[in-house]
């Protein structure tokens, strides 16, 4: 893959709620920052792809609002309907289309306008599952409990992450919800779907981000910090979730094998050194770090507990807090490639980890992590 | 540098007002099917799939990863993009662009609707502004009655000349077996056809349908390997510029631009590829027609003939079949509207012009053609096609 760099981020506090901004608003917010952190002006920026969702923003065609505000007016614009890991993985084929030199990047969501039940509802089959009111929550907590059977990953091996990362948000600024928990404060908390519990859970968010990307040549004027974008791939498994092993994530075996393979990593655990994974749920991550092969499968319960993901441990999982502490939907996935990118560029403040040459990034879609976007980005091309 | 692309081949289900023996899934598959046998090829050659449609027609999340049973995606990368009515042609682009990247070699594009399942109208009211203006808006047919009468108070053309526009791709969509509707319709038809929204008829508007279209997309390293002979992408582009229903009729009053999208979308393609004169140079068009005022108004935007030129050229014959650049061999937009296939067809039927496959509806020697796609809040993609292989990816 020929060079491709991102050279400017930009994010807005992540809140539960925005009540006097429209999602223009935070996606004007969030390009401006973008522009600002590369330096640029809107007048440098080739082309656009925007990332929404219709059922998120109640809106047929959703990402016709923001086509003002995130600066598209007479340049080439697509909207990306799924996790900002997926539009951005677009972004970076216009760049190498040889079409563009910059694209700009850009992902909202407002939870607080959503009924999550019901969209992520929309999502299962309208014939068979949807009457069974199965959700994101309750779909996650079959996954949830397929692998704590397989494995015997427990409940409180899943309340240590939630500890760990909402202990991160502290450093954050802007985090939602960072939280003094311990274990037993997260076993304590309510059942939402067992067994899954309410620290268990992401909270529902408003935010934006919006990242510039940029060919070898454009990126080398912009910035004296690029981050590089080494390896990128995605994948899905099957639809109907009794079609699928929950606890076997084939499909994130798969993309991260061949975004690997671009990058050169051979042995991730060794060659990564740290990784921003799409933890909507507890029980995600331990889950997501065996698919990305940092450990083996079954193992990641025991990689949370030796303490090697905290954000002093050898290799950092979410060390911004991650989506458990602030999880706007689709900016999700973009969040996790700018903190990646914040960190190889030694920018991420208090959350700042050592070492950090490469860095993993992960998103979603569809129920129980059913399609899977890896990116290895690093500080070297 | 970008590759050079090709559409390799098609898959095209026959568009029905209603697929009740289908679900979207497998109404997805039928084209999918019929893709990989157009190219010879099994789900295992494809390298990666784009998909596209509007979740609130049918009521379905996250498409991409619902319909990996039809699509084909089990344990390959799927990508949904949904931009409105121009969501086909943006699935085209998106495959362009999958291949012209370098990372894929054999890219699938899947465009479908099932409108039979869908209270379409209901959605795309839902498109527009929740405060400014979705409380006085009633659908895509107010928005395009609003542009037809603001064209014919500007130019002097008449409803008649719209007619015209109307019979013309009914007579067309006759020759074309996979066209939903099949009317054998006269200008006084159209005419005497109750009003849907003053100056727009029912025999001036669009059906709404059921089908989908699956294109194979390849880079210039792959796509001779194929049996058909492909069909070149010269340029592709897009411009998405309004948010706001009362925004396109601004330029009206200025008289700076005319559809602005279509007209900075179309220059934009025609500088890249180096059309100066597209009458001339373009063999035949496939363009989003919506309703049979576009038919006039759009051969202004795209440069086809000046300001106010379109009706006169359109009566002299000049885009039927036989007429110096045939729009809508296919029957077009009027005679089938599978929204999120819709975009796709117009590229598949310019690819089969180009690989002379079209049949009954045939344009003798396609060298050139043009696609074109419109949605949203008047935005408009455009796609150039060509026999000949491009000097380089143009984009």
């Amino acid at each position: 893959m020929e060079p491709v760099a991102v050279v400017g981020v930009g994010m807005t506090q992540v809140k539960r709620e925005r009540k006097a901004d429209g999602y223009p608003d935070l996606v004007f917010d969030a390009t401006r920052a973008a522009l600002d952190d590369a330096g640029m002006s809107i007048d440098q920026i080739d082309n656009v792809v925007t990332i929404s969702n219709d059922f998120f923003d109640g809106r047929t065609i959703s990402s016709m609002a923001i086509m003002d505000a995130c600066g598209s007016y007479d340049k080439n614009v697509t909207t990306v309907e799924g996790d900002g890991t997926f539009g951005a993985f677009f972004g970076v084929m216009r760049v190498l289309s040889g079409s563009y030199g910059t694209t700009l990047v850009c992902a909202h969501h407002k939870g607080s306008e959503s009924q999550m039940p019901l969209i992520t509802n929309a999502m299962f089959d309208p014939i068979f599952a949807r009457s069974l009111g199965i959700d994101a929550v309750t779909s996650s907590a079959l996954q949830a409990r397929a692998y704590m059977a397989k494995y015997g990953i427990t409940e409180e091996q899943c309340a240590m992450v939630s500890v760990k990362n909402h202990g991160n948000a502290f450093k954050n600024p802007i985090a939602q919800l960072p939280l003094e928990l311990t274990v037993e404060k997260v076993m304590s908390s309510p059942y939402i779907a067992d067994p899954i519990k309410l620290l268990d859970c992401c909270p529902i968010s408003d935010g934006a981000s919006a990242v510039i990307l940029a060919s070898e040549e454009r990126a080398k004027k912009i910035t004296d910090k690029p981050v590089w974008v080494k390896g990128v791939a995605h994948c899905s498994s099957a639809y109907q979730l009794g079609d699928r092993n929950l606890y076997c994530v084939c499909a994130l075996e798969e993309a991260a094998k061949k975004a690997y393979a671009m990058a050169g990593v051979s042995e991730p655990a060794r060659d990564i050194d740290l990784a921003e994974v799409y933890d909507a749920f507890s029980y995600m991550e331990p889950l997501w770090l065996e698919g990305l092969g940092i450990c083996e499968r079954g193992e990641g319960g025991k990689l949370t507990e030796s303490g090697r993901t905290a954000l002093d441990g050898e290799l950092p999982v979410n060390a911004s807090g991650g989506c458990l502490s602030g999880n706007p939907v689709l900016v999700a996935g973009l969040n996790r490639i700018i903190e990646c990118a914040l960190q190889i560029r030694g920018d991420a403040g208090e959350h700042q980890a050592e070492r950090v040459k490469t860095a993993v990034a992960h998103g979603i879609n569809g129920p129980c992590g059913q399609s899977h976007c890896v990116w290895v980005l690093g500080g070297e091309k | 540098m970008g590759k050079r692309v090709a559409v390799t081949a098609v898959g095209m289900t026959r568009q029905r007002s209603a697929r009740p023996d289908v679900s979207g899934q497998e109404l997805i598959g039928e084209a999918v099917r019929m893709a990989l046998d157009d190219a010879g090829m099994t789900r295992k050659d494809i390298d990666a799939i784009v998909i596209g449609n509007m979740d609130h027609f049918e009521g379905i999340n996250y498409v991409d990863t619902w319909s990996v049973d039809g699509s084909g995606a089990l344990m390959k990368p799927i990508m949904k993009l949904t931009t409105g009515g121009t969501t086909g042609t943006t699935i085209a682009m998106a495959a362009y662009y999958h291949v012209a990247s370098g990372l894929f070699d054999r890219v699938l594009a899947i465009g479908w609707e099932k409108n039979s399942e869908s209270d379409t109208t209901g959605a795309i009211i839902t498109a527009f502004d929740p405060f400014w203006d979705r409380p006085i808006f009633a659908g895509a047919v107010a928005g395009l009655a609003m542009e037809a009468t603001a064209y014919m108070k500007e130019t002097g053309a008449t409803e008649e000349d719209a007619a015209y526009v109307a019979v013309r791709e009914r007579t067309h969509a006759l020759n074309n077996p996979y066209a939903h509707l099949h009317l054998n319709m006269t200008i006084a038809d159209v005419m005497n056809s109750p009003y849907l929204s003053w100056p727009v008829k029912m025999g001036d508007m669009c059906p709404r349908t059921d089908g989908a279209c699956a294109l194979i997309f390849a880079s210039e390293d792959v796509a001779d390997g194929f049996p058909r002979k492909p069909a070149w992408i010269h340029g592709v582009a897009d411009r998405h510029l309004w948010a706001y229903t009362s925004d396109p009729y601004l330029d009206f009053k200025t008289g700076e631009a005319w559809f602005p999208a279509m007209q900075k979308s179309s220059q934009d393609v025609y500088r890249r590829v180096g059309i100066t004169d597209p009458l001339e140079q373009f063999d035949v068009a496939e363009l989003y027609l919506p309703y049979s005022f576009a038919g006039l108004r759009y051969m202004e935007s795209l440069g086809f003939c000046e300001k106010g030129g379109a009706p006169a050229l359109t009566r002299a014959g000049t885009f039927d079949m036989g007429g110096k650049c045939p729009v809508n061999p296919s029957g077009g937009v009027m005679s089938s509207n599978a929204i999120g296939a819709t975009g796709l067809i117009r590229v598949a039927e310019c690819a089969w012009q180009i690989q002379g496959r079209a049949g009954d509806r045939q344009v003798p020697d396609v060298e050139l053609a043009l696609a074109t796609g419109f949605g949203g809040c008047f935005w408009s993609d455009v796609l150039v096609l060509g026999k000949e292989k491009p000097e380089k990816a143009r984009g």
